[in-house]
């Protein structure tokens, strides 16, 4: 198997899935599990002081709940102090840049920043220059790695319970990615995240909303969701944006619930073991039924909860890296 | 007091000199081109090529309203430094240069502060606004060379096409900024593999096709002359190539960075690989360099355009378009078409003198006894390292920072009067 072991993580930052390699994203996600069982201990104490005394910035450029709240429980979670910068309150109406904000952060000796952005490539400059550890919650259309990383850490723990197997892998496991694939950064990062694990993607979507050339990203571009999901082992919903039509990307929700939309009728065509999964937050009805989401095939809220341990585990390795495992403290840390 | 260049490789496309030759100037003038000659003072020029002092057609100086990227005189000392005695700057000042009096404004600027010649030219339209028609008679007389609204192309075709037939009445050639806005949303970066990679809004080829084949299909219904700026784009090229051969009266230009660079330079977000029209693919670039030598693109420009670091030091999407080229032009055409082999040293001097110089029929771009002094010096073969700090622009936006490069300027002489010298 992989030499998962024995990989130490030597990386500063957490920018996007495209960089990592196979063994740097199993690292995390087997460091995953025991932060999966803090967050479920019997004690109701939820808490390990492995980030004790450290702080972390949550800066979000862009509305969150879901994630910024993720981000924040994950981090308290391993006792670190938590800070949380909004954009409208922010520096961009005021005119500072980018680089100065983050400066102005670090001058208060931040140790992790969580940055959520417009913008692609957003967490990517910021990484190049100052010294915080930068985790990437999404930026512009671009990626958002810890999501990709929570996906692919549920859908593993999913068929190592249902195939009784604990050494599952995804090697082989097809997943449907459905809806506005061009507008995704959760697209994107789950592309190269699972097809790095060996996994098949088939991308479904409005012509209109899936960009040019994404086959070269290894995958199959699909424009019948019947073709897209009847073999699937995980059928992946995206959240469309209600005001599409605007910009004459779609005629109307209505014809893109017609063609697209995952519900009871158009799940009579996928494999009855197909995963239902969604990044949230969902548009009830429109890109997925309510009668699915509720399902019992749906693990729409285990990713929820998924999500808080694989944070976990990327800001532990992040910051502890270093300092627990020799193979790393031996390697110079990017600046 | 008079100058001589001596033991030079003299290269002067519009009389087909290549050969070693001395230059006599005397005062503003070139008195002799022989051999032996003897003056008041001697630069040695040996090993180095002598040739007319270069001639751009697209460069942005700022002045007036952003003063702070660029100013006539810092424009012109950056020029100066890349071995260029003629641009052309483009109009799309704050406020843009749609009347005399901001061309006699840009006129003074250069008389008191520029060290080498400006043409300038004037906006096509009011205000850039693509609606009504400059007064391209006045702007003519006044100075103006050629009129364009850069930055944009005119959306309107009927306003093109009287923008196309009035310029012609006026004797004023429109350099056609060739992009269909309206099929742009927010673009960044050239549509393709990498956009789609790095979920940057994407400008796609067919932006400047479109355009392009408009404004051809306008030039042939008008019988007007048109200069297409910026070629990019492979498709784009062979529009061109077609209508050229349809005896369309059209020029085009081109810039190094599209012969050097394609849209992989995005990947790392550096806004310094951010311009508009932006890097496109290999297989354009090896079109562009095809185009060069088959003679499809018929001069090289720059698009020199200065944008401070706090401005360009921001997320890639909101970063302003565009790098400066003067200091780095030369250099970029002798390391990637004369080193390569895509073109003659000789037809790389034709390319930034005589051809630039003849599209606007400016009467500089060649080494004439009794005609003005512009005169560069260049060693084809020395190598240097591009450190923008050593720039005379303002500005620091360029993709090239570190880049090892062959070509180096070591004599500027304007109107006789050395403007730039190495050392």
């Amino acid at each position: 198997m992989s030499g998962t072991a024995r990989t130490a993580w030597t990386r500063k930052d957490l920018i996007g899935i495209e960089d990592l390699s196979r063994a740097e994203i199993e690292l995390i996600l087997n460091t995953a599990p025991q932060f999966v069982a803090v967050s479920a201990r019997e004690s109701g104490i939820k808490k390990v002081p492995l980030l004790q005394g450290r702080l972390v910035v949550n800066w979000f450029y862009e509305p969150s709940t879901r994630t910024r709240t993720s981000f924040e429980l994950a981090a308290k979670r391993l006792s670190a102090d938590t800070l949380g910068i909004t954009a409208s309150a922010s520096s961009m109406v005021k005119g500072e840049t980018l680089h100065d904000t983050l400066a102005n952060i670090e001058a208060m000796h931040s140790d992790i920043v969580v940055i959520r952005h417009s913008y692609a490539g957003a967490p990517h400059i910021l990484a190049q220059r100052h010294p915080s550890h930068i985790i990437n919650a999404g930026d512009g259309c671009h990626e958002h790695p810890t999501q990709a990383l929570l996906d692919a850490f549920t859908m593993r723990e999913h068929f190592r319970s249902v195939r009784n197997d604990p050494k599952a892998e995804l090697e082989g496991v097809r997943v449907a990615i459905i809806g506005d694939i061009a507008n995704s950064r959760v697209a994107r990062s789950n592309i190269w995240c699972l097809t790095k694990l060996g996994a098949k993607v088939i991308l479904c979507g409005p012509s209109t909303l899936m960009p040019p050339f994404i086959a070269k990203m290894g995958v199959e571009v699909s424009k019948d969701l019947r073709e897209a999901i009847r073999d699937a082992d995980v059928i992946y919903a995206l959240r469309i944006q209600l005001e599409r039509q605007k910009s004459c990307l779609l005629p109307s929700l209505r014809e893109y619930i017609r063609l697209f939309r995952i519900d009871k009728e158009s799940l009579k065509l996928a494999p009855k073991h197909a995963l239902i999964m969604h990044p949230g937050p969902i548009n009830r009805d429109v890109e997925l039924a309510a009668e699915v989401a509720d399902s019992t095939r749906s693990v729409i809220l285990r990713q929820v909860t998924n999500g808080v341990a694989v944070r976990m585990a990327v800001m532990h390795l992040l910051v502890n890296s270093g300092r627990i495992m020799p193979a790393a403290a031996t390697q110079e840390r990017g600046a | 007091m008079s100058l001589v260049i001596k033991n030079g490789h003299v290269i002067d496309p519009a009389t087909g000199l290549s050969a070693k030759r001395d230059v006599l100037i005397e005062g503003s003038k070139i008195a002799r081109i022989g051999n032996r000659l003897a003056g008041d003072k001697a630069f040695d020029a040996k090993g180095c090529v002598v040739c007319p002092g270069l001639v751009d057609i697209h460069v942005h100086f700022r002045e007036p309203g952003q003063e702070s990227k660029e100013t006539i005189a810092s424009g012109s000392r950056a020029a100066a430094h890349g071995g260029f005695t003629s641009v052309v700057p483009m109009p799309n000042t704050d406020p843009p240069i749609d009347n005399a009096g901001m061309v006699e404004f840009v006129i003074r600027r250069a008389r008191e502060t520029a060290c080498i010649k400006i043409w300038p030219s004037a906006c096509a339209t009011k205000g850039r606004a693509g609606k009504e028609m400059t007064e391209m008679a006045e702007l003519r007389d006044v100075g103006a060379v050629a009129v364009t609204d850069d930055g944009s192309d005119i959306a309107s075709s009927w306003v093109a096409r009287r923008v196309l037939e009035y310029a012609d009445m006026c004797g004023l050639t429109y350099l056609a900024h060739c992009e269909d806005a309206s099929l742009v949303e927010g673009g960044a970066m050239n549509e393709g593999f990498i956009s789609t990679k790095l979920g940057l809004p994407g400008m796609p080829k067919a932006m400047e096709e479109i355009m392009i084949d408009r404004n051809l299909r306008l030039a042939a219904l008008t019988g007007a002359k048109i200069h297409i700026q910026h070629v990019t784009s492979a498709e784009g090229i062979e529009i061109i190539r077609r209508a050229k051969a349809r005896g369309v009266r059209v020029t085009c230009e081109t810039a190094p960075h599209y012969w050097m660079l394609t849209d992989e330079a995005v990947t790392t977000f550096s806004t310094n690989a951010k311009m508009n029209p932006p890097l496109r693919e290999a297989e354009d670039v090896a079109a562009v360099r095809a185009a060069i030598a088959d003679g499809t693109i018929d001069c090289i420009a720059t698009d020199h355009a200065p944008h401070t670091v706090t401005e360009k030091d921001v997320e890639f999407q909101i970063a302003p378009f565009g790098i400066i080229g003067l200091e780095t032009s030369l250099a970029l055409v002798i390391t990637g078409l004369v080193g390569p082999g895509v073109v003659s040293l000789e037809r790389a001097v034709a390319l930034m003198t005589r051809a630039p110089a003849s599209i606007l029929n400016l009467p500089v771009g060649a080494l004439r006894e009794g005609g003005p002094a512009d005169v560069t010096v260049f060693d084809p073969k020395a190598e240097w390292t591009v450190d923008p700090e050593d720039f005379a622009s303002l500005s620091r936006n360029t993709p090239f920072t570190g880049c090892g490069l062959h070509g180096v300027v070591l004599l500027t002489v304007c109107d006789g009067r050395i403007v730039y010298k190495r050392g």
